[in-house]
Order: C-alpha cells, then structure tokens, then sequence
C-alpha cells in the first residue's frame, strides 16, 4: 500500500465515522462539530487528489464560514433538542428515507457494475491541474461566462438573505 | 556526534523538529510579551506594575503560571462537557497550524505551501469556531454573548482582511508567503509597502494604496485578535471576561497562549505582507538565515508592541461602531485599492 | 501533498500540548468540587433559567454576508495570482464581476441590513 493509499482509507474511515456520527447526536452543536470533522476530512481527501486550492477553499468555506452560520442558526432557532426538530419534519421523513434508498442503490450499481473501476488512475498532470495558477488560467478563460454567472448567484444569494432576515425582524 | 547527524537528516525526525520548532519560540515569547504587555500598561498609566517578584517583577510570568497550574479545574454542572474541554484545543490548534507558515527565515519555513496566506485565512476562521464552542459549552451568559460578538466581530473583519492580503498578492504575484518575501528583498526600498520590486512609476504610483492596504489590515487585524479598541467579546465592565468567563486553571492559560500567540500571528503577517517579512533593510549587510531569524521577530515584536501601546491609549467601540467600520468603511476602501492596483500592475 | 505532512504533524503537536497541560493541571492543582462551585457564574445570582435562549437575528445577516463576501474574495485569488498574464482583458473581466457584486452590496446598504440596532 503506497503513503496516498493508506492516507485514503484512515480519511475515508473517519469520515465515514463522523457522518455516522452526526445523524446520531441528540444535541445539534454536537452534529455540527462532527460535520466539521467530515470537512476536513473530504479536505484531505481533496489533497490526496493533488487539488490543493479546493482542500483550503474547501476547509476556509464550509469548515468556518458556514459552521459559524449553522451554529448561529441553531441558536437563533434555539433548537436545543432534537425533540422539537422532529416535530416538524412529518412526511418530509418518508421523503427522506426513499431518497436516500435511491442514493444506495445507485452508489451500490456504480461501485458493481458500471467500470468505474477504469479510473483508479491519477492523471500524470494532476499535480499541475490542482494548483492555483492553473486553475485561475482555466476559469476566467475557458470558464469565463459560468464564472461571471456566478456573481448573478451570489448577487441573489444576497437579495434573498435580506429579504428573508428582514421578514423575521417585522413578525 | 555522527549518530546525531545522521538522525538529523532522517525526514521524519526533521520533520518532526520542524513542527516542534514553533513551540520552541511560542512559550518564551508570551512569557515576554505579557511582562512587557503589563510594563507598557502601567507605564502609560503612570503606574509601576510589577515589582515584587524579582528583578523589576521579571520572574512575574512565571509565577503567574505555577498560579494558573495550580487552580482547581472547575466545569460548571450545566456545561457540555465533552465541548467545554474541546474549545481550547480548537482555538490553540488553530492558531499553533498557521506558524507552519511563517517563513522566520530564509531557511526556516513549517511548510513551504503554495498557498501559504491563503492557508493562513482558512485556518484563522477555524478560531471562530472554537470561540463559538466555548461560549455555547459554558451554558453561561456572558460566555454565550461574549462568543456571539466576537464571532460576528472576527468574520466581519475577515472580508476587509482578506481583500488587503489579495492586493499583495497581486502585487507579489504569488501565495507563497516565501517567495512572498524573497519578491521584496534588497533592502527597505523593497519591501512591498514602498511598491515591491517593481519599475520605479509603478512603485510610486502603488505607494499610497499600499499605505491604505497597510492600515486595512493592520485594523482588522487588531479586530481579529480581539483586543482594545475592539475587545467587546471580553469587555470586562459588562461581560466579565466574555467567552472564556467560566474556564479556569491550564483550559483558561491555554485560552491566554493562543490569544497572545495570535497576536504575533497577525503582527508577523503584517511583516511579512508590507516590510519585507526576514529581509534585512540594509540590503544585502546583516543578511543570512540566522540574521532573517533575528529580522523577522524583531519586526513582528515591533507591531505586537504598537497593538499592546494602541490597546491601552485607545477607548473601546461600540457594537454598532464596529460594524459601520467594518462593513462600511474599510470593505469598499480595500476593494477600490484593489481595483487600482490592479489597473497599476496590468498597465 | 507531501508539503502538508508538517502542517498535519504541528496540529497533532497543537493538541499534544493541550493533552499535557490538562494533565499536569490534574495531577497538580486541587480536586474539591461542591454544588456551590460547580454552579454557572451569573455575579453571585443564582442563574436564572438556561443561557441558551434564541438570538437576535443579526448575528445570522453578518454570518450570511459574511459567506457570501468570503467566496466573492476567494474567486479573486486565483485571478490575482496570475493577472500578469490574464492581461487587460482579465482584469476587465474581474471589474465585470465586481461590479455585479458591487449591486448587491449597495441594495445592503439601502435596505439597512448592516446597521446594527
């Protein structure tokens, strides 16, 4: 087993271990420390890919920023136990639970049947493709119109927290 | 001897020192750094500060220490334990990781990545999180508001931060924090706040921006470590201590070493962005690896004692100050020098 | 990946130091814990009720603004980092795109989403 192999399994374990984790947790500051953990995890697994811009963007964005905006909502929502959280969920469960039905079933074909096993190699250029300079050259050339579309996203991601929080301050 | 050698050159035992090294400055920094903190204070206040313990109160610290080492390790019943013990560890963690990419000479770097400040940005808003951990675990109010504020307070001063950082960057052209620094070396003329290693209209014209840059970051910066004139997390007089009221013992020092680590953390990016990081001013004369060393602290205690001499000339702000300032004023400023910058740079 | 072998090997030191501190605070400070003690600190009151009641919805609106901004500034690093060679026409590009975003921010600040009372 090469050092890449065995630093695949370890992260791949433990972010099995703590997405497990956090569904299981009554309390949610406690799930949202385990998710934290899932993200760094998956942010190494993203430098075992030699995509290094994504691992940091990957832990600075969803392990900071949105953490704090998660456990900033669970304390504006005050949701201190599950209990209350479930009563709201009703038929959205049953919803839940054949969604993610599908989802195992589809994992289970992909992993038996299609041939993704044709592409357990790394790319030779995977090292170069990863880096910040490389990936800045592709987007705002190649990509260049998704990239200016995403500021149209972020510009209604903006309008709408606005309009949702200022809803809440009326009530 | 030779033996010695040898495992020196072993990769892992390197490797290993290396990332032991940080350490090795971090602990006799703070013990300096809170006895001059405490002189400076006194000494603006007209007070004399400590002067018991040894010479003029040197032995202090230490004593401040085997004090803390020997409190009783409280966890209030209405706590979550298991968070209230992790807290600490999530904050010294966080800030202990972004040493590894301080470049405290030309020799002497954690890790040489890539992405170097970048990394550095990721890891501080980990410290959020910790924060955010202490004061929900506490179950208290004042730590629960104490983290709330400072949490909104350290993201809020993150965009203008970051927005500086990316004018040096465009400038340097790298992510690098050592080729960040090797970019301004050559003496003081270098040094990217008087416009780099650039040719000489474009250095003048980014003179200015660069000062605004500087200011940019060097205020939030100050926001981020959560000192005066921005400390309402801990403003004593309405929140006890803020965040970390209910700690006690090693959980509390370990709390004070992150914060005064911190504060070195910011001060050297500061050194490392604007002045020339372990570059001698003089240019080539007293440079080498060990004089980069000498270089880079000597700096960075500079800036940490211009944010101990700020801290205690300057009145706390308001909450809704610390927004204005934040949102209003520094984040269009930092993006309209970045938008210069970059028609300097590009022309 | 291997440059971040260090970074991984600082943050097990980071928490190895953490582990000795507790455990020489264990074994060297005091264990005498009483109800009176072990009570939340609230100015020597007796707490009145929990602290974690729900919170104003501020905090949320800077934590939002906050995520949204932080992706804006990270789309700027890989430009910045070779705008050299992106020329006029990148930067012209990254105006484009700031600009948009320069929309949001004043409808923020006509709604008065920042002001903070």
């Amino acid at each position: 087993m090469t050092f890449e192999q065995s630093v695949f399994y370890v992260l791949a374990a433990v972010s099995i271990f703590s997405a497990v984790m956090m569904l299981l947790q009554r309390s949610p500051v406690n799930s949202a420390l385990y998710l934290i953990l899932n993200f760094f995890c998956l942010g190494g697994l993203y430098l075992t890919l030699n995509a290094q811009f994504i691992a940091v963007v990957h832990i600075s964005v969803y392990a900071g920023a949105i953490m704090v905006l998660f456990v900033f909502v669970i304390m504006l929502l005050n949701l201190g136990d599950e209990k209350r959280l479930r009563e709201h969920l009703g038929i959205r469960m049953y919803f839940g639970i054949a969604f993610s039905v599908a989802l195992l079933a589809e994992l289970l074909y992909i992993l038996g049947f299609s041939s993704a096993n044709a592409y357990v190699q790394q790319s030779p250029s995977a090292a170069e493709i990863g880096t910040v300079e490389y990936l800045g050259k592709v987007l705002f050339t190649k990509f260049l119109f998704p990239f200016e579309i995403t500021s149209f996203l972020l510009l209604a991601a903006i309008i709408g927290a606005v309009i949702l929080a200022k809803k809440k301050v009326v009530q | 001897m030779e033996n010695i050698l040898q495992l020196l050159s072993n990769p892992i035992v390197s490797a290993v020192l290396m990332a032991l090294a940080p350490l090795l400055f971090i602990l006799p920094y703070a013990l300096v750094t809170i006895y001059i903190e405490m002189k400076m204070a006194a000494h603006i206040q007209n007070r004399l500060a400590y002067m018991q313990t040894g010479w003029h109160g040197t032995l202090q610290p230490f004593a401040d220490i085997l004090k803390l080492l020997q409190k009783e390790d409280i966890i209030p019943t209405a706590a979550s334990k298991f968070l209230f013990i992790l807290a600490p560890y999530l904050v010294f963690v966080g800030t202990y990781s972004s040493f590894a990419v301080l470049p405290f000479s030309s020799a002497f770097i954690g890790s040489n990545i890539d992405l170097g400040i970048f990394f550095l940005i990721a890891v501080s808003s980990l410290v959020v999180v910790g924060l955010l951990m202490s004061g929900w675990a506490s179950n208290n109010k004042w730590s629960l508001f104490g983290a709330l504020r400072s949490a909104a307070q350290i993201v809020s001063y993150e965009i203008p931060s970051a927005l500086a950082i990316l004018g040096v960057v465009m400038v340097s052209g790298t992510m690098s924090t050592q080729e960040m620094t090797h970019f301004q070396d050559g003496g003081i003329g270098q040094w990217i706040i008087f416009g780099g290693n650039l040719p000489l209209w474009q250095k003048l014209s980014l003179i200015p921006f660069m000062i605004i840059l500087f200011l940019i970051y060097l205020v939030s910066s100050m926001a981020e470590v959560n000192r005066t004139p921005f400390d309402i997390p801990e403003a004593e007089s309405e929140l006890v201590q803020g965040y970390n009221t209910e700690y006690s013992g090693m959980k509390f020092a370990i709390f004070y070493l992150a914060e005064y680590a911190n504060l070195f953390l910011v001060s050297a990016v500061v050194v490392i962005l604007f002045f020339g990081g372990w570059t001698s001013p003089f240019g080539t004369f007293l440079s080498g690896p060990v004089w980069g060393a000498f270089w880079f602290v000597t700096k960075g205690m500079l800036f940490v004692c211009l944010n101990i001499w700020l801290r205690w000339t300057l009145p706390r702000l308001r909450v809704d100050q610390l927004m204005y300032v934040s949102w209003k004023v520094l984040t269009p400023f930092a993006l309209l020098c970045v938008l210069a910058i970059g028609l300097i740079v590009v022309m | 990946m291997h440059s971040y072998i260090p970074i991984i090997l600082m943050v097990s030191v980071g928490i190895l130091l953490g582990s000795v501190f507790l455990l020489l605070h264990r074994f060297l400070g005091p264990h005498r814990p009483n109800p009176e003690k072990l009570s939340t600190y609230e100015s020597g009151m007796p707490p009145v009720r929990s602290a974690r009641e729900r919170f104003s919805v501020k905090y949320y609106m800077v934590a939002v603004l906050f995520i949204l901004f932080d992706i804006e500034v990270i789309f700027l690093y890989p430009w910045a980092v070779n705008f050299r060679t992106l020329g006029l026409f990148g930067y012209v590009e990254m105006v484009l795109f700031i600009v948009i975003l320069l929309v949001g921010y004043l409808y923020i600040l006509k709604k008065g989403a920042l002001r903070w009372d």
